[in-house]
């Protein structure tokens, strides 16, 4: 699969672009602040219907109403446009071909993106949310049972959460509605727990197969940590009843859940050097380019933000190796030198197309 | 905007507070009003107060009605061993019209939603379980027709676990394919429901 056109009006600092690029290689220099980025982020929205970085109000370009980005991707014979309209205030519209999307969460995962950002260290330095919303993310978009659960368990939440503050503010408690929102909890955690470990089966030696690829004779482990290891959903809830009326929020469930990361027996939050910790992300991307590419039976499309300016040459090296020997499908990569990209890429003998982009404005080299 | 005139911003003020009307309309309302006999605005605005004045709910059903008891449980043709319970009274209308049910309602005044700051104690759930519980109460069975929605489905859940107990049969509407749809555009969750809950032919 891959992305051949692309059109963008008043997105980011974008006013008026249309570009063609080739199935492999497509690289986009400039200076810092040109906007190379934002075209990025309009691929990852037409893949994922939201931006990578930011707020749908913060897309549309300053000072305008609305925004547009069209894209046409081909996989295998087929040719499918996408659009993306929103007019501020409204809902967005979505398409493939001329029919609107009723729910946006049809098209995620129709063509997927994986954006690596070696600068982006949020998954690692962040709380447990960062982490769960990353593989939340995969595993919807490879199973749409997980994604209904996982609506349902969030909402279920809320209303309990919101349910104990009533309790606590009117002095006053309902055993039965409380048990109305716990089985709702149940029936969808367990699903979301049973998926979660599933998952994180398969995604460990895929993820470790590139941790050793790119840093050699050092040994990555992921674990997925859950309360509901030790305890089910359903006692759980009920143990902690007392302490949720207390503190006026839901104690215990896959919402607590966190996946650790380890390196050389510590955590790499806290022993991780800054190489480590940029190692290990790009590991985690590459994983999910290969679970995706596995499940969907064609190749994501990838993006490389900034790469060659933020990793080292041993890292750069890695990559290169792995594009040299096309396992990866289309690639957008940025770049603040041209000079060094096309050094780079005519080292390891693969052509691709250079854009430069200055002010808003994009020419194919 | 600017008005010619301190009564036309009043008015259009008041009439854009409802719900689907926006300045301009209301003031397309305002400007009838006055091209209109003034006996028509006179009409209008008691039928108004008359309407918030002296409109009341049923004490037994929580029905919108004009008496103390509501003309469905005052009538004698109606079933008072059967109770149907919903949201609110534009689904007693609706149900109405389909003139298929000939029993009794029960209006809950809103679903469950914490969220929204509401809770069991602000629908009138107890005064069913009070309407169940009475000696001289016929009801035998209640049917929860409520929204196939996460907030529908739970207070269905709460009413069923605190009468479960009660020498009543509690039953819930169908869900499933609309009459005359197609099998194929049916959404996956509706399809599946009406599969597991499929009815016997005759």
């Amino acid at each position: 699969m891959h992305l051949k056109e692309l059109k963008l009006t008043n997105f980011k600092n974008y006013q008026e672009v249309r570009l063609d690029f080739q199935s492999k290689i497509n690289v986009l220099v400039g200076k810092n602040g040109s906007g190379k980025t934002n075209l990025l982020d309009a691929i990852h929205y037409l893949s994922l219907t939201r931006s990578a970085f930011c707020a749908d109000n913060f897309v549309i370009r300053l000072g305008e109403q609305f925004f547009f980005v069209k894209g046409l991707f081909q996989t295998g014979k087929n040719l499918e446009e996408i659009s993306c309209s929103l007019q501020s205030g409204s809902k967005k519209v979505f398409k493939e071909g001329v029919n609107e999307y009723g729910k946006l969460s049809d098209h995620v995962g129709k063509y997927p993106v994986v954006l690596i950002a070696p600068d982006d260290t949020e998954l690692v330095k962040e709380g447990s949310e960062e982490r769960r919303k990353f593989f939340d993310s995969i595993i919807a978009q490879l199973d749409r049972q997980y994604l209904e659960a996982l609506i349902q368990y969030n909402y279920a939440l809320k209303q309990r959460n919101s349910l104990l503050k009533i309790f606590a503010e009117t002095n006053s408690f309902d055993a039965v509605a409380l048990e109305s929102y716990d089985q709702l909890l149940i029936k969808s955690g367990d699903v979301i727990f049973r998926k979660r470990k599933e998952f994180i089966s398969e995604f460990i030696p895929v993820f470790q197969k590139y941790y050793s690829f790119i840093v050699a004779d050092e040994v990555a482990l992921l674990e997925y940590k859950t309360e509901l290891d030790r305890t089910g959903l359903e006692a759980g809830l009920t143990s902690n009843r007392q302490r949720d009326l207390y503190l006026q929020r839901t104690n215990f469930g896959i919402h607590r859940d966190d996946f650790h990361f380890i390196l050389g027996g510590g955590e790499l939050k806290k022993l991780g050097s800054q190489g480590q910790q940029k190692s290990f992300i790009i590991a985690l991307k590459l994983a999910q380019f290969e679970i995706l590419k596995n499940h969907k039976g064609f190749k994501p499309i990838l993006l490389l933000d900034d790469i060659f300016d933020k990793l080292d040459d041993a890292r750069i090296a890695k990559l290169l190796d792995l594009i040299k020997r096309d396992e990866l499908g289309q690639l957008f990569i940025t770049d603040a030198r041209p000079d060094r990209t096309r050094e780079l890429l005519e080292h390891i003998n693969v052509s691709a197309t250079i854009f430069t982009v200055e002010k808003g404005q994009i020419t194919k080299i | 905007m600017e008005y010619p005139s301190k009564l036309i911003e009043e008015a259009v003020n008041q009439i854009s507070k409802l719900p689907g009307i926006g300045k301009k309309t209301a003031l397309r309302l305002v400007l009838h009003l006055i091209k209109e006999r003034p006996e028509s605005t006179t009409a209008l605005s008691e039928a108004l107060t008359n309407l918030r004045s002296q409109i009341r709910f049923c004490k037994h059903c929580f029905n919108i009605s004009d008496h103390e008891v509501c003309s469905i449980c005052t009538s004698h043709r109606r079933e008072r061993s059967i109770v149907c319970v919903v949201e609110d009274t534009r689904d007693v209308m609706a149900i109405e019209n389909t003139s298929q049910y000939t029993g009794l309602y029960h209006v809950l005044g809103g679903v469950i939603s914490p969220v929204n700051g509401i809770g069991p104690a602000d629908l009138t759930i107890e005064a069913l379980i009070e309407r169940l519980n009475t000696a001289s109460s016929e009801i035998k069975e209640v049917i929860l027709a409520l929204s196939p929605t996460m907030e529908g489905d739970t207070t269905a859940f709460y009413i069923n676990k605190r009468i479960k107990d009660l020498p009543v049969k509690v039953s819930t509407i169908a869900r499933g394919v609309p009459v005359g749809g197609d099998l194929e555009y049916a959404d996956e969750i509706t399809l599946g429901r009406s599969i597991t809950g499929r009815t016997l032919f005759n």
